[in-house]
């Protein structure tokens, strides 16, 4: 199997491969938490912190990990680097932690981090591993501000209003209220609108990629990747 | 043979319950570590965080006492809606009785109970009303929660009496509150629970501020 290059990597998990506009993976916390940027913002933290920490892990005990026994381990890997990031937060980010409440224990649900460790980490060197955890982390972390920041305005008429419940009260400035007296738009904030907006985005990203793929008929739409010589 | 044979399926069985027993130790160990840096922070946290929200039902200048060094612990009550003894704070000036804070559930939130404190000056008149807890419908019964909306200080100033007795519903249900656009099920239950804290302050006013140091335990009459 031929090594993918750096950029091949980073590109994979923030874009190509990404975890919820391509896999749909981990929708629970993504539809539930993004009502605001910033609830999408410290969700995205602390599942980038979790994916990239199990990649260290998995890839650093890759040779002593029995194959038989490697999923129960990376389970319970993966426990401890979320129970840690839940002690953390509840330290520093005491505010955001509430907010996000259930949530966080329940990034060990999210599959896309196991899958990383059992399809990248355990295969790969550690340099390589925390560049695929990192990307991985980031498109995700990514596609929650992206759809927190459009629900929340679509739903509120505003972004960035929690921002004080990550960066201190001094941050409360940063709330901007593009449309003043904005009635605000229930739907958008609801369950459903979660659907919606996640089906617009994916939308809007295979758009971008036909678009891109335009130019070089050759590539078949979506895999752009499978011309490349190697 | 045959206990060749067994040795033979043994040992990977062995094998693997060791690395799982040493990932298990590795892994009790990392979040033992991180407890034991971060228990001193989340537990000021947990502090501040239930004083400040007690301070929301507290007007200024009403109490000079340290709230969370004075509470009673009472055994749980159907007036207060919880399953557990409930613990209540006091606020006392120059220390005669201020202010009780019952924290009080309400079972009938529209989508989960409702959890809220409720200030009680000694004359028996709410301080205020704060909702600590609660799974309403964003943009609709959400509204109770202070950070939402000004719905919950038309409760200030109100007693059991004012308005009467059966003005305490909702307007909906013919009463003397406001509820909210869209919403009846949240305010409701809402109005219910301040009301039934109302009541078990009446019926229990004196064993409330009885007791005056911190070493209060849970005793009924």
């Amino acid at each position: 199997m031929s090594q993918q290059s750096y950029g091949e990597i980073l590109q994979d998990g923030l874009w190509t491969r990404n975890t919820a506009l391509v896999q749909l993976l981990g929708l629970c916390p993504l539809l539930a938490v993004t009502t605001t940027a910033i609830n999408g913002l410290g969700l995205g933290i602390a599942t980038l912190a979790v994916v990239l920490g199990s990649n260290v892990l998995v890839s650093l005990c890759r040779h002593w990990i029995p194959h038989t026994i490697r999923i129960p381990i990376y389970v319970l890997i993966i426990a401890t680097l979320v129970t840690t990031v839940e002690l953390l937060m509840r330290a520093w980010f005491y505010e955001l932690f509430h907010v996000l409440g259930i949530f966080i224990p329940l990034i060990v649900t999210n599959c896309a981090i196991i899958a990383r460790a059992e399809a990248f980490a355990s295969r790969n060197t550690l340099p390589r591993a925390v560049a695929d955890g990192f990307a991985t982390g980031l498109g995700f972390a990514a596609c929650l501000v992206v759809l927190g920041g459009v629900r929340e305005l679509v739903g509120q008429g505003t972004l960035l209003s929690d921002a004080h419940l990550m960066f201190g009260e001094a941050a409360r400035g940063l709330a901007i209220t593009p449309i003043p007296d904005y009635p605000g738009f229930l739907l958008a904030v609801l369950p459903p609108g979660a659907f919606i907006a996640l089906g617009l985005l994916v939308a809007l990203k295979n758009v971008i990629d036909q678009r891109l793929a335009q130019p070089a008929p050759a590539t078949e739409p979506g895999h752009p990747a499978a011309t490349a010589p190697d | 043979m045959s206990r060749e044979a067994t040795s033979g399926t043994v040992r990977p069985i062995l094998a693997s319950a060791a690395g799982l027993a040493a990932f298990a130790v590795f892994s009790a160990g990392l979040v033992a570590l991180t407890l034991d840096l971060t228990r001193e922070r989340i537990q000021t946290n947990e502090d501040l965080h239930l004083l400040s929200r007690l301070h929301e039902v507290v007007p200024p200048d009403l109490i000079d006492n340290n709230l969370h060094e004075d509470t009673l612990v009472v055994e749980d009550d159907p007036l207060l809606g919880q399953q557990e003894p409930v613990t209540i704070y006091r606020g006392r000036r120059e220390g005669e009785p201020a202010m009780v804070i019952l924290p009080v559930v309400a079972p009938d939130g529209y989508n989960s109970p409702i959890h809220l404190l409720v200030g009680i000056r000694a004359d028996g008149t709410l301080t205020g009303i704060h909702v600590t807890r609660h799974n309403e419908t964003p943009g609709l019964g959400d509204g109770i929660d202070s950070r939402k909306s000004d719905w919950h200080k038309q409760f200030r100033g109100r007693s059991l009496d004012d308005p009467s007795r059966e003005g305490w519903k909702t307007r909906r249900d013919n009463g003397e509150f406001d509820a909210l656009t869209g919403a009846t099920i949240s305010p409701r239950a809402v109005v219910q629970a301040v009301r039934k804290a109302l009541l078990y302050f009446e019926h229990n006013r004196e064993r409330l501020f009885a007791e005056p140091e911190p070493e209060a335990r849970g005793e009924t009459p």
